[in-house]
């Protein structure tokens, strides 16, 4: 009991100590760089405390899905109701509690190093543009951003609520909107190149579209089910049977499907599943860290973290609702699509962007076919092998600016083509990113990515859902091709320019966070390795994960027999990605100047893919452009303008010239007036000179004609 | 003396503005600065009276509290009658909280500094007039007198540059054309108005609203020889509408208002969208929706379709905009959409049968109070904080600023940022509580309508990202490169307030939206 009551104020407190940061970042500390980092990590490191003794409470308690820590309080009084707000911890929470604090403390650690914390401010850098050499000239302000984001991400992660979850949700779309744009004053020779400050303002607009339509799913859903709460609407069979059997306006469907697919709308914005997902490669224009916070810890996993915690709703009716049919194909299908993209970038930050893409799609489809163990387990394990990704990515990065600041060369650091060699330079770095990179192309038996993957195809193949299957494998393949060209032209061979022949390693921020997160790079697919598989399902406690996060779900689902098939199937799409890697890019490594052999081999698709299949182009004649146009031509100046102002003057003019017919009937027909009158006329004229033009005579007169209007109206009426 | 001060405590609200008028006319004009400050003690201590006023205030009482009644115009039945309950209590708070707030954004005034401070409580003393009467008559009063100093202080103290083009071709000083769009648009609105009033009492024999609202709803008594109760009914109705929709303003009657927020000083501005506004959204609640119940009904789909067309077209426009101000006052237009779509909803459903349909319109009706209550807050800062920029820039135009402007004043670009957000509805600020609360209401009374506003609310993003881009992002603007850009100690204690309420707020609304909620109930029914 007591341990119960702790672990519920405790719940209270994990978001707190970031969100506290940020304040105290922003109102004291701001001028302190060493303050400013101390308090981020210091609060950081008090919310992974917090959130681990209560997984290990959890962990330790028998049945924990069957009594989970909840606690709220009135929020918002709504006639003889009450909408409460309030945290939760169940074990899909636990999942989310053991790599979000983790990740998000060794992204801010990481941080301390990547903006060069201990050297002296640049003369040259100003506000607003990445650093020369020296220290970040805005340091304080990322970390308070950086807070500010870990403490929505924890937010979202122990509401009990959907409202709450968009609490955190918004507020990450904020950061994120912050921290693409943090160099908001960097400008581009290439003017078509797009600027910190035009991916901020992109990947705000782009998940907010998505976000409007979520914001109708919840209200929805809270008119339908009386309440917001998790809980109280998945485990009451009566709100579950209401929400299954109200017909909602589209003909025929549910409003329980309804519902789901306006929801799961906030998570294609949210996880850059197609259409959405032009915004997340832009948002490589943040500083790396960002990149890892929205990519792994946050952002991103919040939006498949959203789907997974709504599964109940989504999948009521059983198999083949709407919603989940849909999320099957839309998953499946942005699992291929951003894989084909991925293989034919050069940026190092944007290979990883198109494989996050993907592999969200994965966790969608996996979803999207019912495998909702596999999809939280493929969240955790891709949480911590992008992490360890792109914070290698912001290492290599960091490596080559230090040699270009030795060597004056002007290039892009971020330009594969640009590197090679780095595994001399970079021993850390080079091993923990073959770590990542493994994990990611789902490197047999001894890689975290692998089981997860290999688990979600399993229950494709299980559930025969053949074509998802057949999707996904092909995804793997080019998964594991793109990596292996990635880890291959950034660290083998001889390096391709100056700079990277005199990159060095990073300093020790940097380099342990990647560390640590390779431990769990491979060693966190082990919780969930199918009960069956040989040696290995046994020897971890038979699938300790799923029996553990199904205490989620108030039905349990149904599992699937261990079968060799979509193992080999798995292992040979991986191993063989990697190969053909290797034959193409390792072997012989690109000499400078060296074309891209998949140029050649993929003629104009490699444009294409290149090229993002144009989405951006499209988006921006069909949408963009023709938005621009409705709002400044249509909206304001044909409907405001022209025909509502120009209706209001004319109804002046109108009564300007009834007014001048008066004064003529004045003039020639009250010609012997006395002279009192024309006084009277001076003198008003005289007060009215004070506006010094002749419109107000037409104002005045408007009055005159809505007398005349509302003296017909009234006429017609009543009669 | 306790007893004394509560019995007469909505007077005394209401005249302290006049007494504080009285005490800046002995004050030499010469003397700025003390006019400044005697103008500022005043409205701090109509705000004291009016916090006062807020915890006194009993949430678990149904009816008007504070009820003062005395004989005035006796010859046509019609007293000095005022009363608070839960919905326009937050709008007295709001208004007296708005006041020192603008008052001290005016101390940069220095054109006529002693007209302008007593025009300013002048209109102080009509706002609050407006949300305490509970007489018809002293209601129009109260609105009649808040239009003349407003008027005035735009036509006067308003942007000395700027023209407005006609379609003729014909130019026009801009603060001109502006105020006499303001005046005569309002007065059109007032004219029907009072018609409708006089209807009412005529018919009725009272102007007293707490009499009206028990007999005007159910009346039909044989009226003037051949008219129907009916048609009277419809006559005053729309009469009432259509005054309090060019308040709002409603799509369309809405053109008005970037003009006269555009050209207003900065304090007008902040005191034009933070409360006049809220009268026309404010008369629909007190008088339209309990009067009208059945007309309501009947115009609600109308009411709500002009509404969906406020939030799209205005925050379209306000994406069109390339004047800082003129964005931000075509931001009202979209966000009082809302208000508009949240009474329309509860006139719909007002009386319903269906217990789930009146919860809805409770929680939109709740929403609406208290969506006024912060569109009151943001757009005050909003205006303030394109007046600092103007004040330094002498430019309100967004190709003319140029960006870069956060390099040059970090501490007004996080301001700027928080307001902007808040303005956009970001849930943990304000903003998001009661648009929520509007589109959770109205959702099930008018799907199409509240669907079609989403496109509007994300427009709200577009227009808000594209200002801050504009005037914060990119490198420095070399023209500004050497003027102190900053926001002064001042204007932080301004704004300060201001965005401590976004705050407050957004993260826990119960302490307001309780009390708003007690009344709303009993009126939905």
């Amino acid at each position: 009991m007591v341990i119960m009551e702790m672990s519920e104020m405790l719940t209270w407190l994990v978001p707190a100590p970031p969100l506290i940061s940020f304040f105290v970042i922003i109102l004291f500390t701001s001028r302190h760089r060493s303050m400013s980092h101390l308090v981020a990590l210091f609060a950081m490191g008090l919310s992974l405390l917090f959130s681990w003794i209560i997984v290990f409470n959890a962990l330790s308690t028998d049945h924990f899905g069957e009594h989970p820590i909840a606690s709220d309080v009135g929020w918002f009084p709504a006639g003889d109701t009450v909408l409460r707000m309030g945290v939760a911890v169940d074990p899909l929470t636990i999942v989310m509690l053991t790599f979000v604090p983790l990740a998000c403390f060794l992204i801010i650690l990481y941080s301390v190093g990547y903006s060069n914390f201990g050297k002296s401010r640049d003369q040259r850098d100003v506000s607003g543009s990445p650093p020369h050499h020296g220290v970040e000239p805005m340091y304080s302000r990322f970390f308070a951003f950086l807070s500010l984001f870990a403490g929505a991400m924890l937010v979202l992660t122990v509401a009990d609520n959907l409202l709450l979850l968009f609490f955190g949700w918004e507020i990450m779309g904020l950061c994120s909107y912050l921290l693409i744009g943090f160099w908001y004053g960097r400008t581009y020779d290439d003017k078509f190149q797009i600027t910190p400050s035009g991916a901020a303002v992109k990947a705000f607009m782009t998940t907010r579209l998505a976000d409007v339509i979520m914001l109708i799913g919840i209200a929805y859903l809270y008119f339908e089910a009386g309440t917001l709460n998790f809980r109280e609407i998945f485990f009451n069979e009566e709100i579950m049977k209401h929400l299954l059997e109200s017909p909602s306006l589209i003909g025929g469907m549910a409003a329980a499907h309804l519902i789901g697919l306006l929801i799961f709308a906030g998570t294609v914005g949210k996880s850059a599943q197609f259409p959405l997902h032009v915004w997340l490669p832009d948002a490589m224009e943040g500083p790396t860290p960002v990149s890892a916070m929205i990519h792994a810890a946050a952002m991103v996993s919040a939006g498949v973290y959203m789907v997974i915690r709504m599964f109940p709703l989504l999948n009521s009716g059983g198999h083949g609702s709407p919603a989940l049919t849909v999320m099957a194909f839309v998953g499946a299908f942005t699992a291929l699509f951003a894989a084909t993209i991925a293989v034919a970038q050069n940026d190092v930050k944007r290979v990883l962007a198109y494989s996050t893409i993907s592999q969200l799609g994965y966790m969608i489809a996996a979803l999207g076919i019912g495998a909702y163990v596999a999809a939280a387990f493929h969240l955790m394990t891709h949480a911590f092998f992008k992490a360890l990704l792109f914070m290698g990515s912001g290492s290599i990065i960091h490596g080559v600016e230090h040699g270009m600041h030795h060597t004056n060369e002007k290039l892009d650091p971020q330009d594969m083509l640009n590197m090679g060699g780095l595994a001399k330079r970079m021993p850390t770095t080079y091993w923990t990113f073959v770590i990542g990179g493994f994990s990611l192309a789902g490197f047999p038996f001894v890689t975290a990515g692998f089981w997860s993957k290999d688990e979600i195809l399993a229950d494709a193949f299980a559930h025969g859902h053949w074509w998802v299957f057949v999707v996904l494998l092909i995804s793997a393949f080019l998964t594991a091709f793109y990596t292996m060209r990635q880890i291959s032209l950034t660290f083998l061979g001889d390096a391709r320019t100056e700079s990277a022949a005199k990159a060095h390693e990073s300093n020790w921020t940097m380099t342990l966070p990647l560390v640590v997160l390779s431990f769990f790079a491979v060693f966190a697919g082990y919780v969930g390795v199918h009960m069956d598989f040989p040696v290995l399902g046994s020897m971890f406690g038979s699938n300790p994960f799923e029996h553990f996060v199904i205490g989620s779900l108030p039905h349990h689902i149904s599992g699937f027999e261990f079968q060799w098939t979509p193992v080999i199937f798995s292992v040979v799409a991986g191993i063989s990605g990697l190969l053909l890697g290797w034959l193409v890019y390792g072997r012989r490594p690109l000499a400078i100047g060296q074309q891209d052999p998949l140029v050649k081999v993929l003629g104009p698709l490699y444009g294409v893919f290149a090229n993002k299949y144009y989405f951006d182009e499209l988006y921006n004649v069909a949408l963009v452009r023709p938005v621009k146009w409705i709002s400044e031509v249509v909206a304001f100046k044909w409907i405001d303008r022209v025909l509502i102002d120009g209706t209001l003057h004319s109804f002046a003019n109108l009564t300007m010239k009834i007014g001048s017919v008066a004064v003529w009937f004045e003039k020639w027909g009250i010609d012997y007036a006395p002279d009192k009158f024309g006084d009277g006329v001076r003198f008003s004229g005289q007060s009215f000179r004070v506006i010094q033009s002749g419109r107000v005579q037409d104002y005045l007169n408007i009055t005159l004609s809505a007398v005349v209007v509302i003296g017909a109206i009234l006429f017609v009426i009543l009669r | 003396m306790m007893n004394l001060l509560n019995q007469n405590l909505l007077t005394l609200i209401l005249f302290s503005p006049v007494l504080g008028m009285l005490a800046v006319m002995l004050v030499p004009g010469e003397q700025k600065q003390l006019v400044r400050r005697v103008a500022l003690v005043s409205s701090l201590i109509t705000f004291a009276l009016a916090i006062i006023l807020w915890f006194g205030y009993d949430t678990s009482v149904d009816g008007f509290q504070f009820v003062e009644q005395a004989q005035w115009y006796t010859a046509i039945s019609s007293s000095y009658h005022v009363g608070v309950d839960g919905i326009s209590v937050p709008m007295i708070l709001l208004t007296a909280l708005l006041m020192p707030i603008g008052v001290l954004a005016s101390f940069g005034i220095e054109d006529r500094v002693k007209s302008y401070m007593l025009l300013f409580l002048m209109l102080e003393t009509g706002m609050l007039g407006v949300f305490m009467a509970l007489d018809l008559i002293v209601f129009f009063l109260f609105w009649e007198i808040g239009l003349v100093p407003m008027y005035l202080l735009i036509n006067i103290w308003g942007s000395p540059k700027g023209e407005r083009e006609f379609l003729s071709g014909k130019k026009v000083p801009a603060r001109q054309y502006a105020s006499y769009k303001f005046f005569v648009y309002t007065l059109v609105g007032s004219l029907g108005l009072l018609l409708a009033i006089q209807i009412l009492g005529v018919v009725a024999g009272s102007f007293d609203l707490v009499t009206l609202m028990q007999v005007w709803p159910g009346f039909d008594k044989e009226i003037f020889a051949n008219f129907s109760t009916s048609s009277v009914r419809t006559v005053a109705f729309w009469a009432f509408v259509i005054a309090f929709a060019i308040k709002v303003p409603l799509w369309p009657f809405h053109t008005w208002l970037p003009d006269a927020h555009t050209e207003a000083p900065t304090a007008g501005s902040m005191i034009l969208a933070g409360v006049l506004l809220k009268l026309g959204a404010y008369g629909f609640l007190r008088l339209v929706l309990p009067l009208f119940p059945a007309e309501a009904q009947a115009a609600a789909p109308v009411l709500a379709f002009l509404a969906m067309l406020a939030i799209v077209l205005g925050a379209l426009s306000a994406y069109g905009q390339t004047d800082f101000k003129r964005l931000v006052a075509y931001s009202s237009v979209n966000h009082m959409g809302f208000v508009v779509l949240g009474i329309a909803a509860a006139a719909m459903v007002t009386g319903s049968n269906d217990p789930s349909m009146r919860l809805s319109g409770t929680i939109a009706t709740t929403g609406v109070v208290l969506q006024m209550f912060n569109h009151g807050i943001s757009a005050a800062a909003m205006f303030f904080l394109v007046g600092v920029v103007y004040d330094r820039a002498h430019t309100r135009n967004l190709d003319e600023l140029g960006g870069g402007i956060w390099q040059l004043a970090p501490v007004y670009g996080g301001i700027l940022i928080f307001s902007s957000m808040a303005s956009l509805g970001l849930p943990g600020l304000s903003g998001f509580v009661s648009e929520f609360a509007i589109v959770r209401g109205s959702w099930p009374v008018f799907s199409t309508m509240t669907a079609l506003s989403m496109i509007g609310l994300f427009f709200t993003g577009a227009y808000i990202l594209k200002a801050i881009r504009q005037v914060l992002h990119g490198p420095i603007n070399p023209e500004w490169s050497d003027h102190n850009m900053e926001i002064s100690t001042r204007e932080k204690i301004v704004v300060a307030p201001l965005i401590v309420l976004m705050l407050i707020i957004g993260i826990w609304p119960w302490w307001i939206t309780f009390m708003i909620n007690q009344t709303v109930t009993t009126l939905i029914g």
